[in-house]
Parts: structure tokens; C-alpha cells; sequence
């Protein structure tokens, strides 16, 4: 009978622990997750408005704008139908270029420019993330192929411009 | 109480079947798999200098009134280059045309890949900048795509073309195209 | 034509295979000797086999042989030679046979050095690696063969991506993979016991010291591909979260797990069908981790490159080994008794609640791995699950398992007395309250709640485990001479518990070192021309330009600091932006100044502007170095513990029936 008892209370114990730790693994992986938007989802204003999201595509050539501080770069991000400014702080990835895929992480400003905390290039040839892919296809299937990024050799180093 | 005792023990597996189901589904959705949008669809209108011509154009409209394989490649791919041996005897069937699409390359560096190994393009469009292949979504070499007499792209492959790929897949759409006349 | 041998080397092993996979396991379900002890030959003829297909492979590599597909597209005439050798496990073709050559090698491994298991139990343990080595050949020789050739034969290769061109990176993938397939014995020796019936304290004690090396390899693996991160990557972390470093993590985590539930299976009989379970679900995370790495299921900055031909046949290949092997558990498991009653307050206990945080810690991260995957499956949009979630679970988890590594050791089996334990415990616990109150005090400025959390839990781990120590060595006899005492404790059956206790404080340590690292890190992404200079944490950073430097087969452009604290001068940094001649990739080598309690560490950005200005990214890192060294302290904990006696003693012991055996059998 004890030792039954005491079967019982680790199993209510471990039940317990298991139900409070999925639920606070549950709520915390809500207010951790970014999604991901084309840029044309984000013109359509499917993103939310005061969240971390993520934007994708690929860097429209001669956009790339440095400022005066020298570390705060600025590039327009398409997926071939729409373009959303973006403007970062900091160093960018060595295989980050003009005509390249890119994902960015960050938050859109009053402004309509969407500030990145971090940023994602390709990581070589024949690797592109996913997502820039499918909103790729998406737009070509809507036949609004218009602001077509031309890119330079594979995988250029950004240099200065 | 003996079978609910027995069948704890199965719960793993019931665990791991579903992890199975989710990865199936992940597998099946393989960027990589999915079509292009663009089949079914007429090629995208373009027009570039041939390759080590200039003077000539290769655009859209050489893509009508027969079928074309149009392959996208490059001199620095080496997958392009083992489905050259594969191209080459294509090459010689008389169905159809095969046209590249030179794309992201040096036009020197891919003159002397086809003058060293043989030249199975009947045409070669000269892209180095991307700037048609990004209407084409292309986003690696080698692709190849199938453009019937119309004009209409029926199929795209992505990866090198190899004897299986040519008779499981190419051949037979290459057949009922013919057939379509 | 060497590639051809390979090639032929590689079909055959898995001629081989079949047989080993087949005959043994058949004599020792029919009681036919014969085929029972063709099981060791058949292991060392797969090794050699292997051997030479290996041996092919690094020969083409060497020769530069491009007429070879792989080897055209990883390496390249100007590679430096070390980084030939490496290039050959740099691709998905190449590191799967590094993989098959392992398991060859895990399973010669065991027939040669378990000469005391009794024969029917070893014929099936190589029967059973003999079916995982199926899998592997056939997914190499159907899907990635190495061997495969290419014409015409191109002049140059392609180049091994500059990234693994690196020391660390070169050796990180075999100590991984020996971490990887060493799971594998762990794995067949708890179904051969499940085929058998036969699951007690003895097999235990077998397939204990083989997941204890395994789990050291992985360890190491680990380490150094977190290493490797930091310092080639130029981020300065050590841990992302990527898929691919997830993968690895898993197997650790559920061996890490087994071998503290091994131990309860061997000294106490109980846990039997639990144990079973988790050196299945070790190595099924390794298979795992190679389906997400290799299929392309998940996107990851450093994943193979992908293929779903090939990851369909991973995941067949999964079904039928983890599939099977648990309906081989959910079949066979239920008529094993779980014996072995114990108190609340006793050892079991402690390892129990060992068991059950870091399983559920794996839980958590193949829920955040698989989460993006979840969320697409049910349309629910595209997601990525963000580093921080990863961390709060672990900060969640952490803390407890610490309290319990401090206490677990201390505790008796079966039974313990709450009086007794604060007796021997009492001045550990309150030397570590003693460190969370100073740590508290503002002499640690502002560095958060997790300060004062760490470094006290840490302590309390090193403590506790000092009044372990002390207390064994008095029972010992030997107080008065501490040092005799210990060396005569090492030589004799002290070994497994001094390897615990090694890598235990080697978990205090790297919790110091996630604690140091992650509240005082300092970092800054800053615009300097030559001559400027920039401070962070009291050290001066001096930039004296960046030149034009060629490498052997790269160009890099080079910075140039001086960095003082106060007047005198610590540290000279030439942290380089390398454009590699063969694929054009550029990559940042990042300068670093290692030292026990502190790295600097520099990382080129890029150039800015027109006056030779340069963005660049500085760090001050305090404790870094000691998150490495606490993993190799674990990994030599359990190197001590594998060398205890009581698993030689027992080898040389049995070594008579076993040559009794070989006689009947001839």
C-alpha cells in the first residue's frame, strides 16, 4: 500500500512537471516565433504590426546605401512584384550582395522601412532559403516579373561602393 | 490491468509514427519539388546575344515550331559537366533542339568548355548577369527545361540529366509531344 | 582504376553485411555454433574492406584524380594537403563512408575486445550492426556513390568550401561521427537483449563502457563544432541553435541520459526496460539528425547539400530500424520486471530525475527543431523558432538538474536518511549560499538575476562533489596523506567514480563559462580608419589599416590591431576577409586573442568609404575558453571511467571460454 502510494505521487508529480512545463514551452515558443512574409504579403499588410517577422527575397541591385555613420546600410528587398526597404545596423553576412537572396529579421517602422535586427544571406551557390524560393515561384506565377535584379557572378563579396 | 501495462510499452512507436507522418509530409515538400509556376505557361518573351556571337540574338521566338530542351548551365558547374556526355548524345536525335542557356559565366571560360568536350547546343543564349534566367526562375545549374512547339514550357528539371532521367522522364513527354505534333 | 577497387571494396562489404547480418544471428537463434562464431571474422572482414574503400577514396583525393565526381567537387590542385585528407568527409558521399568505415570499426571494436560475453550474445550484436551496415551501403552505392566518375575530366576541381578549410572543422565531423555510430553498439546490444530475453545487470555492465566512449567522442564532436563556430563563423557565439547543431545535441542529450541510467540498471537491476529504451532512442536521434542534416526536411546555415531521392531512403531506412526496433521493445519489454524498489530520498531517485530533464530537454529541442515544420504541415505559416526560446528552455531545465547533480552523488542507493545528507552536505550548501549572496552584492555589477543563480549552482556541484570525494577517501583509510590515498584509489576500483566526479565539476565548469560568457559579454559593431582607436570592457583597440595579403590558395585583406589594457600592450590581431580563387567565396577569419579568463576577438566586416576605413565588429569575451574546457573535462571523466578495472578485469578473466569455445568450434 506505501509503496503504491509513493508510485502514485511520482507519477502525479511527473504528470504535474510535464503539463507545467509543455504549457510554458507552449507560451513561450508564441512570443519566440518569427514568421515569415513576402514582400508582397507585407504591402498587402498581412504582416503584424508591432511583432518580430521575417522578410525575404532578393536584394535589388545598386539599392545598397550606406550611411554616414558608415555601419547602417539600407537595401530594397523584392520578390519580383514588391519592394520593401530595409535598413540594418551592424555588419553584414560575407555572402550578403546585390541580386542575392536575403532574409531579414526585425520589425516594420511608421516609416513603411523595415528594420532589421539581424540578416541572412545565402549561404553559397546553390543554397537559397526556402522561402525566398517560393515567393520566387509566386510572383512568376502571377506574371508580374517586373523589377528583375540583375546579380554578378556567383556569390560577389560586397564591396564599397 | 495487463493490457494497459503492455501497451504503454507501445507508445514509442505510436510517438515515433507520427514523427514519421510529419517528416513524410516535410519530405514531400521539398522546396525543390515543388513545380515551377511557370509550367503549363508560355516562355517568358526575352532576347539575348548568342553565345560567342554577339551579333546574333537568341530570344523567344526561337523556341517555337519545334520542341526544345533548353539547358541552363555554366562553365564553373560541375554537375553541368557530367550531364554534358548525356547532352551530347541527345545531341544527335533528331526530335528536337537543344538550347543553353549560358548562364552567370565568363563567355571565354564557356567557349573553351565546348570547344574541349563537344557542343550539343544547336543554340546558346549568352545571360551572365541573370538577367533572363530570373524570369525563367532559375536558381541553380544545371536545369533544363521542356518548351513544346508552342512554345509552352512543359516541364522543368532541376539537376543534371542522366540516362534514367532521360528515359523515365524526358523521353516519354519528348514522344507525346511529338505526337501533339 | 583505384576507384574502381573502391568502388569493388564497397560492394562486396556489402556482400559481407548480408552474411554478417544473417548467419550469426540465425546460429544463435537455432543453437548452431559454427555460424555463431563466424560473427567476429565477418567483423574484421568488414572493416577491412572498408579500410580499403576509405583508403581508395583519400588516395583519389590526394592525387588530385578529378576524373572522380566528388572529387572534383571538394577539392581543387591548390588545397593544402591536410585539407585534401579533409575534404574527403566534406561532402555527403565521402563522410558517409567515413560513417560505414566507423561502424566497421565500432563492431571489430566489440568482437575483438568483448571476449567474455558469451557467444550467442556477440553473434547478435554483430548481427545487428551487420543490418545497420546494409542500410548504409546500399544508401551509399544506390543514391552517393563516391566513386562515381566524371567525363571529361575538368582540369580543376571546384574547391572544398572555405569554410571547412580549417583545423577544427577537418577533425570535428569523425569525433562526431564516432559519437554518432559508437550509439550504434549501445543500440545493438539492447536488441540483441531484446531478442535474446535476456536483459539484466550483466548486459548492463557490457554495453556500459562502450556508450561511455561513444558519448565522449560525441562530446568532443560537439565541442569542437561549437569551437568551431566561434572562430571561424565570426559571430562570436558558440551555440546557434541551428538545426544541424540540434541534431547533435539530441543523441547527447539521450546519452547522456543512458549512461546514468545504465548505472542503475548495473548496480541496482532496475530501469531495465527504461534503459532499453533510451539506447534505442540515442541512437535513433543520430539517424535523425542524419535524415534532417542530409533530406533537406529543414533548412540550416550549414547543411549537405540536399537531395529528397536521398532523404526518402533515409527515412525508410529509419522506419525499419527505429520502427522495428521498437516493436521489437513494445513486444519484448513488457515480460521484463522492473525490480529494484527505492525510496524517495536515495540515489535512484536523483538518477531518475537526471533521466527525466534531460529527456525532457530533447523533447524540447525536437519540438523547436521540427517546429517550422509542424506549422507548414498545418498551414499555419512560415516560421522560424528564435534562438531565445531555445535558451529560456534551457535556462528552465538547467538549474534543477544542477541542484540534482550536486545532491544525486552524495545520496545511498536504495535508501537514504534527509539527517545523514545534510551531515555530509551541510557546509557545501552553505558555502554555495554564501556565493549566491555575494554574487548578488553590486561588487558583480549589473550582470542580471543568472550571475549570482550560476556561479552558486556551480559551486554547490564543486563543493558537493569535494565532500564526496573526502568522504570515500576517508573510508578509504587515508585522510592524513590525501595524495597517497587518491593515486592508490585511482590505481585500484576507484576509477569510474573519479571519472564521474571529473566530469561533473566539468559541467560546473562549463556552467560558469554560459554564465560569464552570456551576462558580462561585451560587443560592438564600430567604423575605424587607420589610426583610430575604440574601447570596450578597459581594453583599447588600436587599428592600424588593413593590407593585401595572398594566401596559398586565397587573397585576404588584413587588419592590423594593437590592443592595450591601460598602458601595456596585450594582444597584436590580424583578423583577415579571405576571397578564395576557387569558388569566389569570401570569408571572415576572425582574430582572436585566447586567454584562460578572457578573448578578444576582432572580425573584419568590410571596407567603408574611400580613406581605407573599415567596419568591424569588437568583443571582450570573459570565460569563454571554460565552456570548452568544462565538455573535454566530461569527455575525460568519462575516458577515467571506461579504464576502471572492473570492466578489464572482467575481459582478461573470461578470456579461457572463450578460447574453450573457438576449440569446440573447430
Amino acid at each position: 500500500m506505501k509503496a503504491r502510494q509513493k508510485r502514485l505521487v511520482f507519477v502525479g508529480i511527473a504528470v504535474l512537471g510535464v503539463g507545467v512545463a509543455a504549457s510554458m514551452a507552449l507560451s513561450a515558443l508564441q512570443s519566440n516565433i518569427a514568421y515569415f512574409f513576402s514582400p508582397s504579403q507585407v504591402h498587402a499588410g498581412e504582416h503584424p504590426a508591432d511583432a518580430v517577422f521575417r522578410v525575404g527575397g532578393l536584394v535589388v541591385t545598386d539599392t545598397l546605401r550606406r550611411e554616414g555613420d558608415g555601419l547602417t546600410v539600407r537595401f530594397d528587398v523584392t520578390d519580383n512584384a514588391k519592394i520593401v526597404p530595409v535598413s540594418y545596423t551592424g555588419i553584414l553576412p560575407d555572402l550578403f550582395g546585390e541580386g542575392q537572396g536575403v532574409v531579414a529579421r526585425g520589425r516594420i517602422g511608421t516609416d513603411g522601412v523595415f528594420y532589421a535586427e539581424d540578416v541572412l544571406a545565402k549561404h553559397d551557390e546553390s543554397y537559397m532559403p526556402p522561402e525566398v524560393q517560393d515567393t520566387l515561384h509566386t510572383a512568376h506565377a502571377d506574371g508580374v516579373v517586373e523589377t528583375a535584379a540583375p546579380s554578378a557572378k556567383p556569390a560577389t563579396m560586397t564591396v564599397t561602393q | 490491468m495487463a493490457m494497459p501495462k503492455s501497451a504503454r510499452y507501445l507508445t514509442p512507436l505510436i510517438v515515433f509514427g507520427a514523427l514519421v507522418l510529419l517528416l513524410v509530409w516535410g519530405l514531400g515538400n521539398d522546396p525543390r519539388e515543388v513545380p515551377s509556376p511557370l509550367i503549363g505557361k508560355p516562355v517568358p518573351a526575352f532576347s539575348l546575344p548568342a553565345l560567342g556571337d554577339p551579333s546574333r540574338t537568341v530570344s523567344d521566338a526561337d523556341l517555337r515550331g519545334t520542341i526544345s530542351l533548353v539547358n541552363v548551365w555554366a562553365s564553373w558547374c560541375v554537375s553541368c559537366r557530367a550531364e554534358h556526355q548525356a547532352l551530347m548524345v541527345l545531341s544527335e536525335l533528331p526530335d528536337f533542339q537543344i538550347v543553353g542557356l549560358n548562364w552567370k559565366d565568363e563567355a571565354a571560360d564557356a567557349l573553351e568548355v565546348l570547344a574541349m568536350t563537344g557542343n550539343p547546343y544547336d543554340l546558346n543564349g549568352y545571360d551572365p548577369d541573370n538577367s533572363v534566367g530570373i524570369h525563367w526562375g532559375v536558381y541553380g545549374a544545371p536545369e533544363t527545361f521542356v518548351v513544346d512547339h508552342q512554345g509552352i514550357i512543359r516541364y522543368k528539371h532541376i539537376g543534371p540529366i542522366d540516362r534514367t532521367v532521360w528515359e523515365k522522364k524526358l523521353q516519354p513527354l519528348v514522344a507525346k509531344l511529338q505526337a501533339e505534333g | 582504376m583505384i576507384p574502381e577497387l573502391g568502388h569493388f571494396a564497397l560492394i562486396l562489404a556489402l556482400l559481407l553485411a548480408l552474411v554478417q547480418s544473417a548467419f550469426p544471428l540465425a546460429g544463435s537463434l537455432s543453437g548452431n555454433r559454427a555460424w555463431m562464431t563466424m560473427a567476429r571474422p565477418l567483423a574484421y572482414g568488414q572493416l577491412t574492406l572498408l579500410t580499403i574503400a576509405f583508403a581508395a577514396l583519400v588516395q583519389a583525393f590526394l592525387t588530385s584524380d578529378f576524373s572522380v565526381l566528388y572529387v572534383a567537387q571538394h577539392s581543387n590542385t591548390l588545397l593544402p594537403d591536410i585539407y585534401k585528407v579533409s575534404a574527403v568527409w566534406g561532402g555527403h558521399e565521402g563522410s558517409l563512408l567515413l560513417w560505414v568505415l566507423f561502424m566497421a570499426a565500432w563492431g571489430a571494436a566489440v568482437a575483438a575486445f568483448s571476449q567474455n560475453l558469451p557467444l550467442a550474445m556477440i553473434a547478435r550484436v554483430i548481427s545487428v550492426q551487420g543490418m545497420i551496415t546494409i542500410g548504409f551501403l546500399l544508401f551509399m552505392l544506390l543514391t552517393s556513390n563516391p566513386f562515381e566518375r566524371l567525363f571529361p575530366v575538368p582540369p580543376e576541381g571546384q574547391d572544398l568550401n572555405p569554410l571547412l578549410q580549417d583545423f577544427g572543422l577537418a577533425i570535428h565531423p569523425p569525433m562526431l561521427y564516432m559519437g554518432y555510430v559508437g550509439f550504434s553498439v549501445a543500440f545493438s546490444f539492447a536488441v540483441a537483449a531484446l531478442i535474446g530475453g535476456r536483459l539484466d545487470a550483466a548486459w548492463a555492465r557490457w554495453s556500459r563502457p562502450w556508450t561511455t566512449v561513444a558519448w565522449a567522442f560525441l562530446t568532443i564532436g560537439i565541442m569542437l563544432g561549437s569551437w568551431w563556430a566561434y572562430y571561424e563563423l565570426g559571430w562570436g557565439g558558440w551555440w546557434f541553435w541551428d538545426p544541424v547543431e540540434n541534431a547533435s545535441l539530441m543523441p547527447w542529450l539521450v546519452g547522456t541520459a543512458l549512461i546514468h541510467s545504465l548505472a542503475v540498471t548495473e548496480k541496482r537491476a532496475a530501469f531495465k526496460s527504461w534503459t532499453v529504451l533510451l539506447a534505442i532512442c540515442a541512437f535513433s536521434l543520430s539517424l535523425l539528425g542524419t535524415f534532417l542534416v542530409r533530406s533537406g526536411v529543414l533548412t540550416s546555415v550549414h547543411a549537405f547539400a540536399t537531395d529528397p531521392a536521398r532523404g526518402l531512403f533515409i527515412l525508410i531506412f529509419l522506419c525499419i530500424v527505429v520502427g522495428g526496433s521498437l516493436a521489437l521493445y513494445a513486444w519484448r519489454a513488457p515480460e521484463v520486471s522492473d525490480g529494484g524498489r527505492f525510496d524517495l530520498l536515495s540515489r535512484e531517485s536523483a538518477l531518475l530525475g537526471n533521466n527525466l530533464l534531460f529527456v525532457a530537454f530533447t523533447v524540447l529541442v525536437l519540438f523547436g527543431t521540427l517546429a517550422p515544420l509542424v506549422y507548414e504541415a498545418f498551414n499555419w505559416g512560415k516560421i522560424s523558432v528564435g534562438f531565445p526560446w531555445f535558451n529560456k528552455m534551457f535556462l528552465a531545465l538547467a538549474p534543477f538538474l544542477a541542484v540534482v547533480l550536486g545532491l544525486g552523488p552524495a545520496l545511498r542507493w536504495k535508501h537514504d536518511e534527509p539527517l545523514r545528507v545534510l551531515r555530509s552536505l551541510w557546509w557545501a550548501l552553505g558555502l554555495s549560499i554564501a556565493v549566491l549572496a555575494l554574487a548578488a552584492t553590486p561588487m558583480f555589477d549589473d550582470g542580471g538575476l543568472w550571475v549570482p543563480v550560476g556561479l552558486a549552482l556551480a559551486a554547490w556541484v564543486t563543493l558537493s562533489h569535494i565532500a564526496i570525494v573526502r568522504e570515500r577517501l576517508k573510508h578509504k583509510g587515508g585522510l592524513t596523506n590525501v595524495r597517497q590515498a587518491l593515486m592508490a584509489d585511482l590505481r585500484g576500483s576507484g576509477r569510474s567514480f573519479y571519472g564521474m566526479v571529473t566530469a561533473h565539476v566539468g559541467v560546473a565548469v562549463f556552467v560558469v563559462g554560459v554564465t560569464m560568457v552570456s551576462s558580462y559579454n561585451m560587443e560592438v559593431d564600430v567604423r575605424m580608419g587607420p589610426g583610430d582607436s575604440h574601447e570596450i570592457a578597459g581594453y583599447r583597440f588600436e587599428f592600424m589599416g588593413a593590407d593585401q595579403v595572398p594566401g596559398p590558395n586565397y587573397i585576404a585583406q588584413r587588419g592590423e590591431f594593437h590592443v592595450y589594457r591601460g598602458k601595456r600592450e596585450v594582444a597584436h590581431l590580424f583578423p583577415e576577409k579571405r576571397a578564395y580563387l576557387g569558388g569566389g567565396m569570401p570569408m571572415t577569419e576572425a582574430a582572436i586573442d585566447a586567454g584562460f579568463f578572457r578573448d578578444i576577438y576582432v572580425s573584419l566586416g568590410e571596407p567603408v568609404g574611400t580613406d581605407g576605413d573599415w567596419a568591424l565588429r569588437l568583443y571582450y569575451k570573459p570565460f569563454v575558453r571554460w565552456i570548452w574546457l568544462g565538455a573535454i573535462l566530461m569527455a575525460l571523466g568519462g575516458s577515467l571511467a571506461v579504464s576502471d578495472p572492473r570492466y578489464r578485469l572482467a575481459r582478461a578473466g573470461a578470456r579461457k571460454p572463450a578460447a574453450d569455445s573457438a576449440a569446440a568450434a573447430a
